[in-house]
C-alpha cells in the first residue's frame, strides 16, 4: 500500500499532496515538513530509501524518494511494496514522464498551477493508495479522453471564460522573472533502466 | 435560460480562478496569510451564488488552499453540491476535493450514498470512474455497506477501465466493511485471470493485500498464483505475486520447494532488477523455512548470493542498499555463504551513505575470525571517532561489543586489548550504552582470571578520572562503567598498585552526585579496599599509616550516610560503625586486619542461571507448604528483592523461598531468572565448553563452574572446542538479537545484582547442555504466553476483521453458501432504506436466537463448507434441484437460501466433517505433491493415495484406485483449481490422512443412495440436497426472475418480496420497471406522491450476464389466506445499434409460509403454549415419504420457517409464528414412509394453509 505521496520543492513548499490515509490539516503540513527535513539533507549520490519518519508510518514504512532539478517527488510505502518498483513507477515507466507527456516538458510551474491537473494525472496511476495503472499509455489515454470531455461539456459557454483566462494568462511568461526559482525543466536523468 | 448560463459564466469570467489564487498568493510573499483569509472571505461569498460553475470554481480553490494546510471542512456541504453536478468537469472537482478532505467523521458524507451510487451506474464511464476514484478516499462503513453491492457489479462492467478500479477499491470496501469479503471474494478471483491486463493486475494487487495480513486463509491460491507467475508478463504482477509467495512460504514449507525452479529460472532469465530482487528475496524466504537446509539447495543459495554480490557491486546506491538488506537475510540461515564476501561487506563500511553503512554492520556480524577482528574493530572505532549524529555512532558501539562478546569472546585472542577497546568507549559523548560497556567490563574480569591485574589497574584509572566521566550531565549514561570500575577495583583489590589512592578516589565527595546504585557499589567496595589497605600497612611497622586510613574512611563515610537512598545510606552507616569499632581496636594496638579482610573473603564465581534450580530437594522437604500463618496481604513483595542485596555476605545467605506459595514461587522464579540474565555473576551463555575443557574427566559434581580461564596474556586462543562452537554459533545467532533487548531493558532496573545466593547449588551436566541454553530466552516470557505472531498485531488492526476463511466459497463457482446474514445489502425500496433492513435484521436476529449454543462464526462456516461437501455427494439424485439451484447460484445472493438449513442439521455436520476436510486438505496436498520431493516421498505417497477422494465425491471420476502423482496430472489438477481447499492446521494433516481411506467408502454409498439405509450410522451422516426458496417468477428470452418472500419481523403487515432478475440475453438491460396489480388485500408500497398504479423503477441496470437483486415491500392485511398478484415488468433491451421495450407477465404467489417467520422456542415455553389451550388443533398424514427424518425436518424448517424446539428419536416438535403474532405448532411423527403432523395454531384457517403447503411439499418430492 502507499500510504502518501507528496511532491515538494527544494524549499519544501508542497506542490501535490495524495494522503491514503486521513490526517488532519496540520499533521499532514508537519509530515509534509518532517519528510522534506530527512529527505533535504540526504545527498545526491545516496540511496532514494528511508525509513519512515515519526509522524508518518512506523517500522514497516520506507520514504521511497526521487529529487529533479526543484522538485522532490516522495512515496511513503509499506512493506508490500516493492522498492524498486516504487521507483520505476516514480519517475522510468510512469508518474514523471506521463506528467512529462502531458504538460510537454513539465517544469514546476506547471505542478504550482495546476494541481488539480496533476491530481486527475495521479489518480488514473494510483487510487486509494494501490497501483492502479503501470502503463502510461493508457493512463494517457483515459487523462486526454476526460480532459476531452471537459473541454466539449464547456463549449459556447464556456468561451467568455476561456478568453479570460488566456488574457490572463498573456503575461505568463514574464511570471518566472517575478517569482525567482526559475523555471527549471524536469530532465530525467540517465539512471539504469530497472525494467 | 441560455442567457442566464452566459451571464452566469461572464460574472464568473471576474472571478478568481485556481491559477489566479496561485498567482495571487506568489505576489503576496509578505502578508501571505492575510491574502489567503481575504481569498477565503470570496470563496465564501462565490459558495453562496447559485451558479454551480462559480461554486465548482471556489471548490477547486479551497481543494489547493486544503494543500496549504488549511481546514477547509466547513465548506463539506459545498463539495457535495459541485459532486452531484451533471457535469463531468464539476463532477470531477467536486470528487477531488472529497478525496483531499472527507474521513469518515465527515457527516456530509452520508448525503452522497444516493449520488455516489447514481454515478457509479452512469453511462458515462468517467463518471463512474471518477466515483470509483474519490470513494477509494474516503470510504466510509456506511458507504462500504450501502454501496458493496453496486461496486460488485462494477466488477463485471464490459469496460475494463471500470473493472479494474472495481476491483481495486473492493479492498477498501472490505477494510470499511468485512462482511462483504466472502460473498465478493468468488468474483475478485474470477478477475486473477480477466483478459485485461489491468484488471488482472488490479485482483492481483487486492489479493496480495489480503493475503499479506492474513496468508493463511489464502494458501488455497497458490495454484492459481503459481499458474499466474509462470504466465504473466507484466513485471509489476510478477513482483506482487512472488512477495505474496514469500508470505505464503513460511506457512507451508512444500510450496517452497516447488516454487525454487520456476524462481531460479526467473532469476536467471530477468533483466529487470526489481523483478530479480524479489525473486531473490523469495528464495531466501523459502530457503529460510526449509530449515533443514537440504543440500540440493546450496546451489540456490549460491545463487542468491551471486545475484546479490552484483547488486552490492553495482554503482547504484539503490541496489546497493538492497543488496546488503537481502544479504542480512541470508546471514541468519546460511552464514557461511555470505563470509566469502567478507572483503565487499567491508568495503561498504567506508560507504559516504548512512544506510549502506548500517546495513553493512548488521551483516560485518557473521564475517569476525580471530584473525581479523582486531583490525576490523579498529576500523569501527574510527568511524566511532568519525561519527556525527549520536545514532549512527550508539549503532556502532552495540556492534563493537556484539562482534566482540559474540560466542563466549570466542574470536578474542588479547583480552588486554579488548580491556583496552571497552575504555576506550567510555569516552564516547553521551552515549545510551554506558550499561553495556559496564557489563562486558564485569563479565571479562569475573570470567578471565589472567586478565584481572591489568583491568583493576585500567579501572583504578577510570576511578581517578571519574570526573571526566561525571563532568556533565549529558554524559550521565557512560557513568554506569563506574559501577563496573568501582567492583572490579574492590573485588579484585589485591591486584591494585595502588590500593590508598584509588580508596580515595572512590571517596571523594564527588562521588555523591553519581545515581543511587553506583554510591551504594562504591561504599561497598571503600570497604573491601579498606580491607586490603589495613592488610598491607599492618605489615608494617608503623601503625599510624592504618589509623590514618580509618580516619580517612570515618571522616569520608558520613557523607554517604545522609544519602537519601536507602541503599547507600544502610551500607554507610554500617560500614561506618565497622570502622569506628576498627579504630578502637587499632588504638590499643590490637591487630584486626587478617579479621577484616575475612569479612570479604572468598572468590565470587560466576554461576549459570539454571544453578539454582538444579539443587535438589531435601527428601521430606515440603516447599509449597506454609511453616508460619501466611503473612498478611499488604506486604510489599515489591522490596524484597532489593532487601536481600546479598553479595558481600554470600555464606550466609538463607534459603527464604520456604514461606511462599506456588505463585510467589513462580514469580520470584521469574524475577530471579531475569536478574541472573543481567547478572554479570553469572554465567550467561554457554561456559559448557570452557567447563568440559577445563574440568577433566574425574573431576565429579563440582558445585559451581569455574571460569577459570588460564589464558597467559597476549597469548592467543579461548581454549574452546572447535566442534562445539560450530553449533553454538547458529543458535546464538538468533538468541541474540532478543536477549540483547531484553538486557538492555533489564540491567538498568536491576542494576544492584544479589549475587550469591545461589552459588551452592551444584550444577548438573544437564546445565550446560545447548538445550537448556535454548530456554533462556523461552524463559523470559511469561508462563502461559506462546510467542506467536498474534502479539504483535494491533488489536485495532482493520486487516484483522479480514481474517476470514474463503476456502468453503472456491468450493464451486455456481454455489456460493453464503448465509442470509452474509450476503451484501441490497438495495429494496423503502424497507432497505432505513439504516437496517429490518427483514435482514429479523433474519440475524433469528439466526443467532436459534443458536442457543453460541456456535462461533467459525464453526459455522466450517459447516456450511460440511454442506458445501455433501450437496456435491447427492448431486445425482437430486439432478433435478440442483439445476434450479445452481441457475441462481450464478448470482451472488443465489445462496442466502442455505442458512436455515444450518440451523437445523447439527447432528449430521458433526459427523460429515472430518470427511470433508480432509478431502479438502488434500487438494492443495495433491497440487503441492506434485514437486518432486525427495525428502518426503512417504507423505507425498499418503497424499496421493488420497487425492482421488474429492474427485470420486464430485462426481468426475467414478473409481479411485490410489495412483501415484505424475507430471502430466498437474494440467488436471491446474483446471480443477476452483475446487481446491484447504485446512490450515498442519499437524493435523496426518491424522486426516489416515481417516481418508474410511471416509472412501462412505462416498460411495452415498452415490448409491438406498444403500446408505443399511448402514446405521449413515442415516445421521446423510448430506442435506441443495434447498432453496427462491422459485421461478417469470422468465422469457431476455431476463429471468426468481423470488422469495420473507416476513418483516418489525411490522405485522408488511412482507418483502425479494426478487432477483437475470440478464439472459447479450443486450444491456435498463429502465426495468416492476408493477403489480393490487389486490383489496395486499399492495404494493409505492412512493409517496405516485399513483395506485405507477410501477417501481428497479434499482439497477443489468449488463450481461450478470444478475442483482431487488426488494418490494408488500403491505398485507389478512395472513390467513395465500393469494396471487399479477404482475408485469416492463423494460427497454439495448444494443450497440437498436433498443426495444419488452414486458414480461409474472403472478406472485403469496404463500401462508411466506408470513411465517423462524421464531425460535424452548421446549418449556412450548409445553406451557400448548396447554393453555387456546390453540384449535388439526393434522394431516404423508404418506410415500422417503428420506430421513431429519431431512423431512430441515425441509420444513428451511421451506415453512418452523424452527425445532425438540427432537427425540422419530418425534419432533416444531414451532413457529407469524407476522401478527399467530403461534404455530406442529407436532411431527414418522413411521416407517409415514409421516403425521398433528397441528395447533390460533387461527384455524392459517394452520390449515400453512399444512397444505407442506403436504405440496412434500408431494413434489
Amino acid at each position: 500500500m502507499i500510504k502518501a505521496i507528496l511532491i515538494f520543492n527544494n524549499h519544501g513548499k508542497p506542490r501535490l499532496s495524495k494522503f491514503y490515509e486521513h490526517y488532519n490539516e496540520d499533521t499532514e503540513q508537519q509530515i509534509i515538513r518532517e519528510t522534506f527535513h530527512l529527505v533535504s539533507k540526504r545527498d545526491e549520490n545516496v540511496c532514494n530509501f528511508l525509513e519512515g519518519g515519526m509522524l508518518i508510518g512506523g517500522s514497516d514504512y520506507k520514504l521511497i524518494y526521487r529529487h529533479y532539478a526543484t522538485l522532490y517527488f516522495v512515496f511513503c510505502v509499506d512493506s508490500s511494496e516493492s522498492e524498486l518498483g516504487i521507483l520505476d513507477l516514480i519517475q522510468v515507466k510512469v508518474f514523471v514522464e506521463t506528467l512529462d507527456k502531458c504538460f510537454e516538458n513539465v517544469c514546476e510551474l506547471d505542478l504550482i498551477f495546476h494541481v488539480d491537473k496533476v491530481h486527475n494525472i495521479l489518480a488514473e496511476m494510483v487510487m486509494g493508495g494501490m497501483v492502479l495503472e503501470t502503463n502510461m499509455n493508457e493512463i494517457i489515454t483515459q487523462v486526454d479522453a476526460q480532459n476531452k470531455m471537459e473541454k466539449s461539456e464547456a463549449g459556447i459557454a464556456g468561451a467568455p471564460a476561456r478568453a479570460v483566462s488566456a488574457v490572463k494568462n498573456m503575461n505568463l511568461p514574464e511570471m518566472p522573472r517575478n517569482i525567482n526559482i526559475g523555471d527549471i525543466s524536469i530532465k530525467v536523468p540517465n539512471l539504469p533502466s530497472f525494467k | 435560460m441560455a442567457l442566464k448560463i452566459v451571464k452566469g459564466s461572464i460574472d464568473r469570467m471576474f472571478d478568481k480562478n485556481l491559477q489566479d489564487l496561485v498567482r495571487g498568493i506568489r505576489n503576496h510573499k509578505e502578508d501571505e496569510a492575510k491574502y489567503i483569509s481575504t481569498c477565503i472571505d470570496e470563496i465564501k461569498q462565490e459558495l453562496k451564488q447559485d451558479n454551480i460553475a462559480v461554486k465548482a470554481n471556489a471548490v477547486c480553490k479551497l481543494t489547493y488552499l486544503q494543500m496549504l494546510g488549511y481546514d477547509v471542512s466547513w465548506a463539506a456541504f459545498n463539495i457535495v453540491e459541485v459532486m452531484s453536478s451533471s457535469k463531468f468537469t464539476y463532477k470531477r472537482i467536486g470528487y477531488l476535493a472529497a478525496s483531499q478532505c472527507f474521513h469518515e467523521s465527515t457527516d456530509v458524507i452520508m448525503l452522497t450514498t444516493n449520488q455516489i451510487r447514481k454515478d457509479l451506474s452512469s453511462p458515462n464511464q468517467y463518471d463512474t470512474g471518477v466515483a470509483l476514484t474519490g470513494l477509494s478516499c474516503f470510504v466510509t462503513p456506511d458507504l462500504a455497506r450501502d454501496l458493496a453491492n453496486d461496486i460488485m457489479t462494477l466488477m463485471s462492467h464490459t469496460k475494463p477501465y471500470i473493472r479494474k478500479k472495481a476491483v481495486l477499491i473492493m479492498y477498501k470496501v472490505f477494510l470499511k466493511y468485512p462482511e462483504s469479503l466472502r460473498p465478493a471474494f468468488p468474483r475478485l478471483k474470477e478477475k486473477l485471470e480477466d483478459p485485461d491486463p489491468g484488471v488482472q493486475s488490479a485482483a492481483v494487487n487486492v489479493i496480495c493485500e489480503l493475503a499479506r495480513r492474513n496468508p493463511k486463509n489464502y494458501l488455497s491460491l497458490a495454484p492459481l498464483f503459481f499458474k499466474l507467475m509462470t504466465s504473466s508478463t507484466n513485471n509489476w504482477v510478477l513482483i506482487k505475486i512472488i512477495k505474496l509467495f514469500g508470505a505464503l512460504t513460511p506457512l507451508e514449507p512444500r510450496l517452497g520447494k516447488k516454487l525454487i525452479e520456476p524462481l531460479t529460472n526467473l532469476i536467471h532469465s530477468t533483466s529487470a532488477m526489481s523483478l530479480l530482487y524479489e525473486c531473490v528475496n523469495t528464495v531466501i524466504a523459502v530457503l529460510i523455512s526449509l530449515s533443514s537446509g537440504m543440500p540440493n539447495h546450496s546451489a540456490s543459495i549460491q545463487l542468491c548470493v551471486q545475484k546479490l554480490r552484483i547488486l552490492i557491486e553495482d554503482s547504484d546506491q539503490n541496489l546497493k542498499y538492497l543488496g546488503l538488506l537481502a544479504m542480512s537475510k541470508i546471514l541468519k540461515t546460511h552464514p557461511k555463504s555470505v563470509q566469502s564476501h567478507k572483503d565487499l561487506i567491508l568495503q561498504c563500511l567506508d560507504d559516504k551513505d548512512e544506510s549502506i553503512r548500517l546495513r553493512a554492520l548488521d551483516l560485518l556480524y557473521g564475517m569476525v575470525s580471530k584473525k581479523n577482528l582486531m583490525e576490523i574493530v579498529k576500523k569501527l572505532m574510527l568511524h566511532v571517532d568519525k561519527a556525527e549524529g549520536t545514532t549512527y555512532r550508539d549503532e556502532l558501539l552495540t556492534k563493537i561489543i556484539d562482534i566482540c562478546s559474540q560466542s563466549n569472546y570466542q574470536y578474542i585472542t588479547n583480552f588486554e586489548w579488548y580491556i583496552s577497546i571497552l575504555v576506550e568507549l567510555t569516552r564516547l559523548e553521551g552515549t545510551r550504552h554506558g550499561h553495556l560497556i559496564a557489563s562486558q567490563m564485569l563479565d571479562v574480569a569475573i570470567r578471565v582470571r589472567a586478565i584481572r591485574v591489568f583491568a583493576v589497574a585500567q579501572m583504578a584509572t577510570l576511578l581517578d578520572n571519574a570526573h571526566l566521566l561525571t563532568g556533565n550531565m549529558q554524559r550521565m549514561g557512560i557513568c554506569e562503567v563506574l559501577y563496573a570500575a568501582a567492583w572490579i577495583c574492590g573485588e579484585f583489590s589485591e591486584h591494585l598498585e595502588n590500593p590508598m589512592q584509588t580508596l580515595e578516589a572512590m571517596l571523594r565527595p564527588k562521588v555523591a552526585t553519581l545515581p543511587g546504585h553506583i554510591q551504594a557499589v562504591y561504599v561497598q567496595n571503600a570497604a573491601k579496599l579498606f580491607a586490603t589497605v589495613l592488610k598491607n600497612q599492618e605489615g608494617n611497622t608503623d601503625s599510624t599509616a592504618a589509623q590514618e586510613t580509618s580516619q580517612l574512611m570515618i571522616d569520608r563515610l558520613p557523607l554517604f550516610v545522609q544519602s537519601a537512598n536507602l541503599e547507600v545510606q544502610e551500607r554507610a552507616s554500617c560500614i561506618l560503625q565497622l570502622v569506628k569499632y576498627i579504630q578502637k581496636l587499632q588504638q590499643k594496638d590490637v591487630e584486626v586486619a587478617e579479621e577484616v579482610c575475612a569479612l570479604f573473603a572468598g572468590e565470587l564465581n560466576p554461576v549459570a542461571p539454571k544453578a539454582q534450580k538444579k539443587v535438589p530437594v531435601p527428601e521430606g522437604l515440603d516447599l509449597d507448604a506454609w511453616i508460619n500463618e501466611p503473612p498478611s496481604e499488604s506486604e510489599s513483595e515489591d522490596e524484597q528483592p532489593k532487601a536481600i542485596f546479598a553479595k558481600e555476605e554470600p555464606k550466609h545467605s538463607r534459603p527464604r523461598h520456604t514461606e511462599v506459595d506456588e505463585k510467589e514461587l513462580a514469580r520470584r522464579r521469574e524475577a530471579r531468572k531475569q536478574e541472573q540474565a543481567n547478572n554479570p555473576f553469572y554465567i550467561k551463555a554457554s561456559p559448557s565448553s570452557q567447563k568440559a575443557y577445563q574440568e577433566a574427566p574425574g573431576v565429579e559434581h563440582i558445585p559451581v563452574v569455574q571460569i577459570d580461564l588460564s589464558v597467559p596474556l597476549k597469548v592467543p586462543g579461548l581454549p574452546m572446542s572447535d566442534q562445539y562452537v560450530k553449533l553454538e554459533e547458529e543458535r546464538r545467532q538468533k538468541e541474540r538479537a532478543d536477549k540483547k533487548k531484553k538486557e538492555k531493558k533489564k540491567r538498568k532496573e536491576k542494576r544492584s545484582g544479589r549475587g550469591r545466593k545461589h552459588d551452592s547449588g551444584p550444577e548438573s551436566e544437564e546445565d550446560i547442555t545447548p538445550a537448556h541454553m535454548v530456554d533462556i530466552v523461552t524463559e523470559e516470557m511469561p508462563e502461559n504466553a506462546l510467542p506467536s505472531d498474534d502479539d504483535d498485531k494491533d488489536p485495532n488492526d482493520p486487516h484483522k476483521a479480514l481474517d476470514i476463511d474463503l476456502d468453503n466459497l472456491l468450493e464451486a463457482a455456481g454455489r456460493r453458501p453464503l448465509a442470509d446474514s452474509e450476503k451484501l445489502p441490497v438495495r429494496a425500496h423503502r424497507a432497505a432504506e432505513a439504516p437496517k433492513s429490518p427483514a435482514e435484521d429479523g433474519e440475524a436476529e433469528n439466526a443467532a436466537s436459534q443458536e442457543p449454543k453460541k456456535k462461533s462464526s467459525k464453526e459455522k462456516r466450517e459447516k456450511k463448507k460440511d454442506k458445501d461437501r455433501d450437496r456435491k455427494k447427492s448431486k445425482e439424485e437430486k439432478k433435478k434441484k440442483k439445476h434450479k439451484h445452481e441457475e441462481k447460484g450464478e448470482d451472488l445472493l443465489g445462496g442466502q437460501a442455505d442458512e436455515p438449513v444450518v440451523q437445523s442439521e447439527e447432528t449430521n455436520e458433526v459427523a460429515a466433517l472430518p470427511t470433508s476436510t480432509s478431502a479438502e486438505v488434500s487438494d492443495l496436498d495433491f497440487w503441492l505433491s506434485n514437486a518432486p520431493v525427495p525428502s518426503n516421498t512417504q507423505e507425498a505417497a499418503t497424499v496421493a493415495e488420497a487425492a482421488p477422494v474429492p474427485e470420486a465425491a464430485s462426481g468426475t471420476a467414478p473409481d479411485s484406485e490410489p495412483e501415484e502423482p505424475k507430471d502430466t496430472e498437474m494440467e488436471e489438477t491446474k483446471s480443477s483449481k476452483h475446487k481446491k481447499k484447504k485446512q490450515k492446521k498442519e499437524k493435523e494433516e496426518k491424522e486426516k490422512k489416515k481417516k481418508k481411506k474410511h471416509h472412501h467408502h462412505h462416498h460411495h454409498s452415498d452415490g448409491g443412495g438406498e444403500e446408505s439405509v443399511q448402514n446405521g450410522t449413515v442415516e445421521e451422516e446423510e448430506p442435506l440436497p441443495p434447498m432453496s426458496n427462491y422459485c421461478l417468477l417469470a422468465e422469457n428470452s431476455y431476463i429471468k426472475m426468481v423470488y422469495d418472500i420473507q416476513g418483516n419481523l418489525q411490522d405485522g403487515s408488511q412482507v418483502v418480496v425479494s426478487v432477483i432478475f437475470e440478464n439472459k440475453c447479450d443486450s444491456f438491460l435498463k429502465s426495468m420497471e416492476f408493477n403489480v396489480l393490487d389486490s383489496l388485500n395486499s399492495k404494493l408500497q409505492r412512493p409517496e406522491g405516485s399513483g395506485p398504479h405507477d410501477g417501481l423503477t428497479v434499482p439497477f441496470q443489468l449488463p450481461p450476464g450478470v444478475s442483482n437483486e431487488a426488494r418490494f415491500v408488500f403491505t398485507v392485511q389478512s395472513i390467513v389466506m395465500p393469494q396471487k398478484l399479477k404482475g408485469t415488468l416492463t423494460f427497454i433491451v439495448k444494443n450497440e445499434d437498436s433498443s426495444t421495450h419488452e414486458k414480461l407477465d409474472f403472478k406472485l404467489h403469496f404463500t401462508c409460509t411466506s408470513y411465517l417467520i423462524t421464531t425460535p422456542c424452548y421446549s418449556d415455553a412450548f409445553a406451557k403454549l400448548l396447554e393453555s389451550g387456546d390453540l384449535k388443533c388439526s393434522s394431516v398424514r404423508l404418506e410415500g415419504v422417503i428420506m430421513p427424518f431429519h431431512h423431512l425436518l430441515a425441509r420444513i424448517c428451511f421451506h415453512h420457517h418452523f424452527s425445532v424446539v425438540e427432537r427425540i428419536d422419530s418425534c419432533a416438535s416444531m414451532y413457529s409464528r407469524s407476522i401478527q403474532g399467530h403461534h404455530v405448532c406442529l407436532l411431527v411423527k414418522t413411521s416407517g414412509q409415514t409421516v403425521s403432523i398433528d397441528a395447533k395454531c390460533d387461527e384455524p384457517t392459517l394452520l390449515g394453509n400453512v399444512l397444505d403447503e407442506i403436504k405440496q411439499t412434500f408431494s413434489q418430492c
